[in-house]
């Protein structure tokens, strides 16, 4: 079984694990996840690999505590195991040698974006960095983006950190400064995503967001994750996560991401009520 | 000479009454008695030319373990059927008997036939309790190491036959439990999991080690099994796991689901039990399920289970093209499911919250035979109706999933996808790369995989004997210079 080998907090909520995961990590490349599965009663959750280290046979995950099955991952400790792992799963990112890229990260998605800045840069390839949250705390990866990429610019709502602003706006600030992109990579809420495509659109600058849709198995039997793309069905396990900003029915997949809303916070009620309860 | 002709119709099995299951996940039929499995037996004329033998497909001794169960030796019994059989509690509940064996036995063509679907379960249920064992010896040791990617009945199979014919024998599965769709698909009352897992660790008692969530075309590919990981020879069974969905309007709203969703969590993650397991599934009140397969029939009755007021059953054609078991139609009328025959969808309609909220059909007549030698369905213009629905559920079919062709170009497919691969051997035009079941024959039976499987493990046990001394490897290198 996967064991935990080093943890540390992000941000609040948001935690980075240091998984054994060997096969993974030397199979992964940008852009894939795994599917986990914390304990017999749990959930099979999506978890995009943040990174890998091959030499310690380990991957990265970056998990911000929203629901029951994150919570209860997010809990555990270096030294535990992870019931399941599966992977990688999902399509790589499509990463031409020397290409330049503007890879936009909106709170968590920025634990997407990195790894592929990470891998543009390592195929010789010019990164732009556009790193955003609500406030200063929430702020994730910031020394690693800039370890890949230049200019990586910082933007917060509040001002309390960076830009006071939305990543749209510094990335319009990069267009009229002249900078030119083969592509930009958006990653983050679904409205960021949205919004960064309205900006890209214009400009016909070719947009690549990664959808988290809910899954199951994560492997195309089951259908869950679908999306339309352009007019036509696709299977975020397998086609995706990435696809051409342009062509996604976002109201759709914000819609479908709705499904389940009442059960899950019917589990993270019950689940608070047991962690209160003393402990028998 | 045959013996005389008894008792005329099967022996009752005892069932769960219709009222108490549709609430329940129990099991619905609870399977003969000791007694009731000797009475039936007993009906067994012994016929001189035994037609229910070939009506089986893996070629069971039906009339030696019939006869045996009527003189009460069950662990004989039980040997008769392992010898053919790995899976006998499996096929004993879920074959499609009417289909088979008793289709042909001769005391169905003027009465009912022997019940032999209902005494293989008994035998093989009855070992389980008395914890009898196949006791065949595995062959030695022979230094050949095959991977089997998927842990469906075909897998399974090749991977016990190979494993006796003394292999080093390791599956890949990409879920986190092995058993295909006897874990993911099939419901527990039809096909209660602790039975399916029994069967299971029967494997790992022959040495078989089992991987779980290893996705081949992920994790490693094929060509990664053979170079990096040593294999020496591979078996496919990867299934028709692939939904379809119809093109018609609405397909994506929120409680509109394929069947291997639907039941993936409700088995598999056992969403039935939600809260106290994590994965919800949606509680319809006015269920549609679309198809006339079993899997339709288990999408079904899964949702009377869940709660719902009303389950509709929407089929294209007429009862008699159904495809699903014929006790599995009887069982869900019973529990009270609504069959609409002769009926499809044209749109599904949602609410503001993207919900489906009702489903637009239209009537169909029955036109020409279709290749499948069905006749098929032809809308009838202007007959148009509408149903108040909250969760639709798509049991039309299956296709092959992209995983392992995409990443082994130099494996041939047909146009759908499904492996080309030799019905005699499983053998495909990738050395030392075979494949069986549903990935080669689309959506078929549990039966039919196995015996894909068997018919495999005995093409690779044969391929593996003519490998020169070092394996795969020094046959690639041979066939490379
Ligand atoms: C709901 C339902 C009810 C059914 N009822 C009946 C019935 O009553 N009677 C009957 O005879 N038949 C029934 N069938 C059909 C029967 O279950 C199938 O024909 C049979 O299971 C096929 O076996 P298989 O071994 O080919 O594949 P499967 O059982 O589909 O198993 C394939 C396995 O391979 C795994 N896999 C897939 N891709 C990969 C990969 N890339 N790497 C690793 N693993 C992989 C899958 O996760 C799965 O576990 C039913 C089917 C369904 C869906
Ligand atoms: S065909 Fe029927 S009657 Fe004849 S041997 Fe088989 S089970 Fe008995
Ligand atoms: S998660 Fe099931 S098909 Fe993608």
């Amino acid at each position: 079984m996967p064991r935990i080998l080093a943890k540390e907090t992000l941000a609040p909520d948001v935690v980075r694990f240091w998984i054994e995961a060997p096969a993974i990590a030397k199979k992964r490349r940008p852009g894939q996840f795994v599917i986990i599965r914390t304990d017999e009663t749990g959930e099979r959750i999506p978890l995009t690999i943040a990174d890998a280290d091959t030499a310690r046979g380990a991957i990265a995950l970056i998990v911000q505590g929203v629901g029951k099955s994150t919570h209860k991952l997010n809990r555990l400790e270096p030294g535990d195991t992870i019931l399941d792992v599966a992977g990688p799963l999902g399509q790589p990112t499509h990463i031409e040698p020397g290409m330049r890229v503007c890879c936009v990260g909106g709170g968590i998605g920025t634990a997407v974006v990195y790894p592929i800045a990470a891998g543009v840069r390592a195929a010789a390839g010019r990164v732009a960095a556009i790193v955003g949250a609500r406030t200063k705390d929430l702020i994730i990866l910031e020394r690693e983006m800039a370890a890949v990429a230049e200019p990586c610019i910082i933007t917060t709502d509040d001002g309390s950190h960076g830009r006071k602003g939305l990543v749209t706006e510094a990335l319009r600030m990069l267009f009229a400064e002249g900078y030119e992109f083969d592509e930009v990579v958006a990653v983050g809420p679904l409205p960021m995503m949205q919004a960064v495509c309205a900006v890209t659109r214009p400009l016909g600058v070719k947009t690549i967001v990664s959808l988290n849709p809910i899954m199951v198995d994560g492997t195309g039997m089951c259908g869950g994750c679908r999306v339309t793309i352009g007019g036509e069905q696709k299977f975020v396990c397998v086609d995706g996560p990435e696809f051409d900003g342009h062509q996604v029915d976002f109201a759709e997949v914000a819609a479908r991401l709705r499904a389940y809303r009442e059960d899950e916070a019917t589990a993270m009620d019950r689940y608070r009520a047991e962690l209160a309860a003393p402990q028998r | 000479m045959a013996k005389k002709i008894g008792q005329k119709t099967k022996t009752p099995m005892p069932h769960v009454d219709p009222g108490v299951r549709r609430h329940s996940f129990g099991e619905v039929a609870t399977g003969y008695s000791v007694e009731l499995a000797r009475q039936e037996a007993a009906r067994c004329i012994e016929c001189k030319n035994m037609p229910c033998v070939a009506g089986c497909p893996v070629e069971i001794d039906i009339p030696a373990f019939v006869r045996q169960v009527a003189a009460g030796d069950f662990d004989g019994a039980f040997q008769t059927l392992s010898a053919k059989n790995l899976l006998p509690a499996v096929c004993g509940r879920v074959c499609p008997q009417e289909d088979q064996c008793e289709k042909v036995c001769t005391l169905g063509v003027r009465f009912e036939p022997v019940a032999i679907g209902r005494l293989e379960r008994f035998v093989a249920d009855y070992a389980a309790l008395m914890h009898l064992s196949d006791t065949a010896a595995p062959a030695a040791p022979s230094g050949r190491k095959v991977a089997i990617v998927g842990s469906g009945p075909a897998g399974l199979t090749a991977a016990a036959d190979l494993a006796k014919l003394g292999h080093s024998v390791t599956i890949f599965e990409a879920l986190h439990k092995a058993g295909g769709v006897l874990m993911y698909g099939i419901p527990e009352f039809r096909l209660p999991k602790t039975i399916v897992q029994g069967e299971i660790e029967k494997l790992t008692g022959l040495g078989v080690d089992i991987k779980t969530n290893h996705v081949i075309g992920r994790t490693f590919t094929i060509d990664e099994l053979f170079s990096e990981l040593g294999f020496d020879a591979l078996f496919i069974g990867t299934g028709a796991g692939l939904p379809h969905f119809p093109s018609i309007p609405g397909v994506n709203l929120i409680g509109v689901f394929s069947a291997n969703e639907y039941l993936t969590r409700s088995n598999l993650m056992k969403a039935y039990r939600f809260p106290e397991h994590d994965t919800p599934i949606v509680r319809g009140k006015n269920v549609a399920v679309i198809g006339g397969g079993n899997t339709a029939m288990d999408s079904v009755r899964t949702a009377l289970r869940l709660g719902a007021e009303h389950a509709y059953l929407i089929y294209r054609r007429s009862r008699d093209e159904m495809p699903a078991r014929a006790e599995e139609v009887e069982h869900a009328e019973e529990e009270g499911v609504e069959i609409v025959l002769l009926a499809a969808p044209t749109e599904l309609l949602g609410n503001e919250k993207s919900r489906v909220r009702a489903m637009r059909c239209v009537r169909m007549a029955l036109g020409e035979p279709d290749q499948s030698g069905r006749r098929s369905p032809v809308p009838i213009a202007g007959s148009e109706f509408e149903i108040a629905v909250d969760t639709v559920v798509f049991a039309v079919g299956q296709g092959a999933n992209p995983l392992i062709r995409s990443t082994t170009p130099d494996l041939p497919v047909t146009k759908w996808g499904y492996i080309v691969a030799d019905p005699e051997t499983g053998a495909t035009q990738k050395p030392g790369v075979f494949a069986g079941g549903d990935i080669v024959t689309g959506g078929a039976t549990v039966i039919s995989a196995m015996g894909a499987g068997r018919r495999a493990a005995r093409a690779i046990d044969a391929y593996l004997h003519r490998l020169p001394a070092g394996g795969h490897a020094a046959a690639d290198a041979f066939i490379s210079t």
